[in-house]
């Protein structure tokens, strides 16, 4: 089997004296979506947050492209290239246009040619359907275009993988599709990415695996598919039951 | 109140209207800096320098103006620091406004939403080139209406200048009533130079705050 992209073994996660994640196993193959799902507060923006270095974790070991990884400060400042990740809020720099937003990441992080990476940027904003407001600023555009905007954002950096934690859930509906769109298309063209998401329709159409997280305990890894048919565990089940789609 | 009497004192109320106004101006450029280099300091948590900017932060805002000026004027000529008193003015208006200023600057670095550092780190910057691409210019116009309000606080505060005779506002009302008895028509003279100041200041510090606030967050 090729080497997974990403594979955390035994993580665990506390804040303060609160246990959050237990004893976390999970292997993600290159080129594949993984969804996270579980109920509020099981965890999933924990561990997702745990996976670029935004949250410590007390033990547990990562390995991303066959290496292990040892987190410091420089560590994941150096990983975070290759580690996209998008939030829940429509994070743009507001004292940024929209086009040095994706910039920033490329020229001062990367030190890339300014007219190479510009024409990169461009061909990411016309693929997002947004080439139009490379110059806006950020409160110039819609939640669905600031979320388009935060996606092209990371991807101008070239990641091998990105996190996407709830990307639509603060968006209005009509804007939901467009920015499912961009995850879509991502897949089609092999982005590995692990994917918490609310719409249960999508995550259905995209998994590869999904990985159900109950209490900050991983209950079962089930081929996507599969999952959404027949559920390994009761709790699952129930889960998805509860979920209306 | 005498109109001629007013009239009279106008040429040195003038004079002292320039010296008040030029004195803030330093003294407020300069807070501003220092202000800018203790929060600087705090910021990037910088070891022994951090520490110095703290105790200097508590000396300087838990003691009047007043006895700074003494200190500055009367007692460091005793270690052979020799000044003149617009210096020396100069100088403690910088050692008061430099922590306040620091405090303003500082809260609005705080400001600064969380979510905005997490997505700067997301991308790889560096802690450097988080606080100057997003941190400081985000934070900094969080702090105008402080950096605002200490400005006003600042001016207000030459007024202290007097007791090392430092010929401005105050000191000239004040040196116009010893010499001639003119209370009323002094104490006029001098409510409406410092409004003179204060009122155009504190609207233009207003749009200010306004601009600085659409142009970076849009609201
Ligand atoms: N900074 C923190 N300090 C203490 N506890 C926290 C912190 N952040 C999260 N938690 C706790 O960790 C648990 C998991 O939270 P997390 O945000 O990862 O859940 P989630 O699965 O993403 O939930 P949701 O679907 O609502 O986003 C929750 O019980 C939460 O209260
Ligand atoms: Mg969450």
């Amino acid at each position: 089997m090729a080497t997974p992209l990403l594979q955390v073994e035994h993580l665990e996660k506390s804040y303060g004296d609160v246990h959050i994640l237990h004893d976390i196993n999970l292997t993600v193959a290159t080129g594949s979506v993984t969804v996270l799902l579980g109920p509020s507060g099981s965890g999933k923006s924990t561990l997702i947050r745990c996976l670029n270095g935004l949250e410590d974790f007390q033990s547990g070991q990562l390995t991303f492209s066959g290496e292990p990884v040892t987190p410091s400060p420089k560590v994941w400042q150096k990983l975070r290239q290759k580690i996209g990740m998008v939030f829940q809020s429509y994070d743009l720099f507001p004292n940024l246009t929209v086009l040095d937003n994706i910039l920033l990441g490329p020229l001062k992080v990367q030190h890339r040619a300014k007219a190479e990476a510009k024409e990169q940027a461009i061909k990411l904003l016309k693929e997002v359907g947004l080439a139009d407001y490379q110059d806006s600023y950020p409160r110039q555009l819609s939640g669905g275009q600031k979320q388009r905007i935060a996606i092209v954002r990371a991807l101008a950096l070239n990641p091998d993988f990105m996190l996407f934690d709830e990307v639509t859930a603060s968006l209005d509906p009509e804007m939901v599709r467009g920015v499912l769109e961009v995850l879509r298309n991502l897949a089609q063209q092999k982005m590995t990415m692990l994917v918490v998401t609310h719409e249960m329709n999508f995550a259905r159409e995209i998994a590869d695996q999904v990985v159900f997280l109950e209490e900050g305990h991983i209950l079962e890894v089930t081929p996507g598919k599969q999952f959404f048919e027949n559920p390994q565990t009761e709790r699952a089940q129930i889960f998805l039951n509860s979920m209306d789609f | 109140m005498s109109w001629i009497v007013i009239q009279q004192s106008v040429p040195v109320f003038a004079q002292a209207f320039w010296l008040t106004l030029k004195l803030s101006f330093y003294g407020i450029i300069g807070a501003i800096i220092l202000g800018l280099i203790a929060s600087f300091l705090r910021y990037f948590k910088v070891p022994v320098l951090r520490q110095i900017s703290a105790v200097y932060t508590e000396v300087s805002r838990n003691t009047p103006l007043l006895i700074q000026l003494f200190f500055i004027y009367y007692a460091f000529p005793e270690i052979g620091i020799k000044m003149s008193a617009t210096a020396a003015g100069i100088s403690g208006l910088i050692f008061l406004g430099g922590s306040y200023m620091a405090e303003a600057i500082f809260g609005g670095l705080k400001g600064v939403a969380k979510i905005q550092v997490e997505s700067g780190l997301a991308i790889g910057l560096s802690r450097w080139q988080l606080a100057r691409y997003v941190v400081f210019p985000q934070g900094l116009t969080l702090s105008v209406p402080a950096i605002a309000a200490n400005v006003i606080f600042l001016i207000k505060e030459t007024s202290i200048f007097t007791v090392i005779a430092i010929p401005e506002l105050t000191n000239t009302a004040l040196d116009q009533i010893g010499l001639y008895y003119h209370t009323d028509e002094s104490l006029f003279v001098l409510v409406i130079a410092y409004a003179i100041i204060l009122i155009p200041l504190s609207l233009i510090l207003t749009w200010l705050e306004r601009r600085a606030r659409r142009g970076a967050f849009g609201n």
